[in-house]
């Protein structure tokens, strides 16, 4: 497991919307095209451009989750089991269970745990990701928007993925709650040893969290490097432009 | 506003409590036999021997009219828990996995919806015989499309809510998505529609039995004893009378306590 260099490696990976009308006349949307890169190990890659790029496309692509769109190219995944936070607390968690349960789900699909075990399992990581024990019997709607976010990194992590995908994970908060969010993200980071691809339209989120980074616009990556190089000195236009939006 | 529907479940759910008590009391104990006739009291007036009167064969309209009820909330509870049970799956079905199974199914579907309810119940009665067991079967049989209809588009909508991709994404299988993960999610939606379809439930199985089609004498229905009624309504309009009122108190019971729960729905 430690020796592996990449934890995902995507390669000339294309997606093609695919939509026929009541007439069989087809329309089609090219979302993604010849899009490579690779997650390193303990890294945290950002990916920025505007909404409508392709950026959930492409994180949906990478864990399998298109029923419906072309998909060409090449994905291969390093680490077992990776998961996904998504960008709304408010939709990403099942309103009708108590958080113990989301969290407890997996574990009980997965079958190798007995129920004590899986309770133990879940209050571990209802404080890891610093919640109290007794979170463990509210249901979503009685959470603020912070705290469906921590529980929804729980519940990514309860199965110890080394490789997550947070899509937009603080887009949805308040300032001061983005901020304590971060640092949870960090600290696991760093805990765990895990590598994120972390996605953003916000430059300056991406600048605090990544080491890496990449650009996208329309479908391609068109810039991608270490973070202080593109953001000090980026080659393209477009990302001068996107750089040019924010205040630093 | 919010206190119009709070009133309207209030009553609702009085009246409906207060119907389902009489009923399940007289499951155990009634003032007189309901099918015991009495030649020497046919056509009483109501009085203090009998609350409402007696019938035609001098039976107590009163104990009648409480069987009856029973009987009635009976077929209507029992029709619309096949039209729910049956609406679930098949909504469930085609709205989780789409493509073939919801061709077929819906069209099914659209096929049931395609014939006037009442009519159909017809056919159906025709084919199964009358009585109480197929009466039961053929309005659950009608009452499926329309649970089926609901389930599926909220069933679809559900489907594309991250927290089912996120199930997805941790190997849960889809069974039990569909059935474990969303279900409960759009139990609150269904509520009103079950409320309304017993309504409609309890006024079906009158018509069908005042046509004839539903429980068969001696045993009492509401819908059976409305159509008794009918041959003596200048004599004993009381008959009538008080098994109209016991159908009018059932439905409006029931009206009101959905609107109250649709209400909530939508607050």
């Amino acid at each position: 497991m430690d020796q592996i260099k990449n934890v995902l490696e995507v390669e000339k990976l294309s997606v093609v919307y695919q939509d026929r009308s009541l007439f069989g006349k087809r329309t089609s949307f090219q979302a993604l095209t010849d899009v490579s890169f690779e997650v390193r190990r303990g890294e945290i890659l950002g990916l920025v451009g505007e909404s409508g790029c392709g950026k959930s496309t492409l994180s949906k692509a990478i864990l399998g989750m298109l029923d419906t769109a072309e998909v060409s190219g090449e994905i291969r995944h390093f680490t077992p089991r990776p998961q996904m936070v998504f960008q709304d607390p408010f939709g990403s968690l099942n309103p009708s269970k108590t958080v113990g349960w989301i969290l407890e789900e997996p574990l009980r699909v997965y079958g190798k745990y007995d129920a004590p075990e899986r309770k133990r399992c879940v209050l571990d990581m209802l404080e890891r990701v610093g919640l109290e024990r007794s979170y463990a019997k509210s249901r979503p709607g009685e959470l603020s928007g912070g705290q469906r976010q921590r529980v929804s990194i729980a519940a990514a992590l309860i199965r110890r993925p080394r490789f997550i995908i947070a899509d937009e994970p603080v887009s949805a908060l308040d300032v001061t709650i983005q901020a304590q969010i971060l640092d949870l993200l960090w600290d696991l980071h760093r805990e765990l040893n895990l590598s994120y691809l972390f996605i953003s339209h916000d430059l300056n989120v991406v600048y605090s969290i990544c080491d890496r980074v990449m650009v996208m616009d329309k479908g391609r990556i068109i810039e991608q490097g270490p973070i202080e190089e593109v953001y000090d000195h980026p080659r393209e236009e477009y990302t001068r432009k996107l750089l040019n939006a924010v205040q630093f | 506003m919010i206190n119009t529907k709070d009133r309207n479940f209030r009553i609702g759910a009085g009246s409906t409590l207060v119907m389902l008590l009489i009923i399940l009391i007289g499951l155990i104990w009634t003032p007189y036999d309901p099918n015991a006739m009495n030649a020497s009291e046919k056509m009483a007036a109501p009085g203090l021997r009998h609350p409402l009167g007696t019938d035609n064969f001098g039976r107590d309209i009163f104990s009648r009219v409480v069987q009856g009820a029973g009987a009635t909330f009976l077929i209507a509870l029992c029709s619309v828990a096949i039209g729910l049970l049956v609406g679930l799956l098949v909504g469930g079905l085609t709205g989780y996995y789409g493509g073939w199974i919801d061709e077929i199914l819906m069209r099914l579907n659209d096929s049931i919806t395609a014939f006037p309810s009442l009519l159909l119940a017809l056919v159906l009665i025709a084919v199964f015989h009358t009585g109480k067991y197929n009466i039961i079967l053929a309005l659950g049989i009608i009452f499926i499309p329309t649970f089926a209809r609901i389930v599926r588009m909220e069933v679809a909508r559900q489907k594309s809510l991250d927290y089912v991709a996120n199930a997805k994404l941790m190997g849960v299988k889809s069974m039990r998505i569909l059935f474990v993960h969303i279900m409960p999610n759009i139990l609150p939606v269904l509520l009103s529609t079950v409320a309304i379809g017993f309504n409609n439930a309890v006024l079906a199985e009158a018509s069908m039995s005042y046509l004839g089609l539903g429980v068969q004498p001696p045993d009492p229905s509401l819908g059976r004893m409305l159509n008794e009624a009918q041959a003596y309504l200048s004599r004993a309009p009381w008959y009538a009378l008080s098994v109209g009122l016991a159908i009018i108190l059932l439905v409006l019971g029931f009206g009101l306590l959905s609107e109250g729960l649709g209400g909530e729905d939508r607050a």
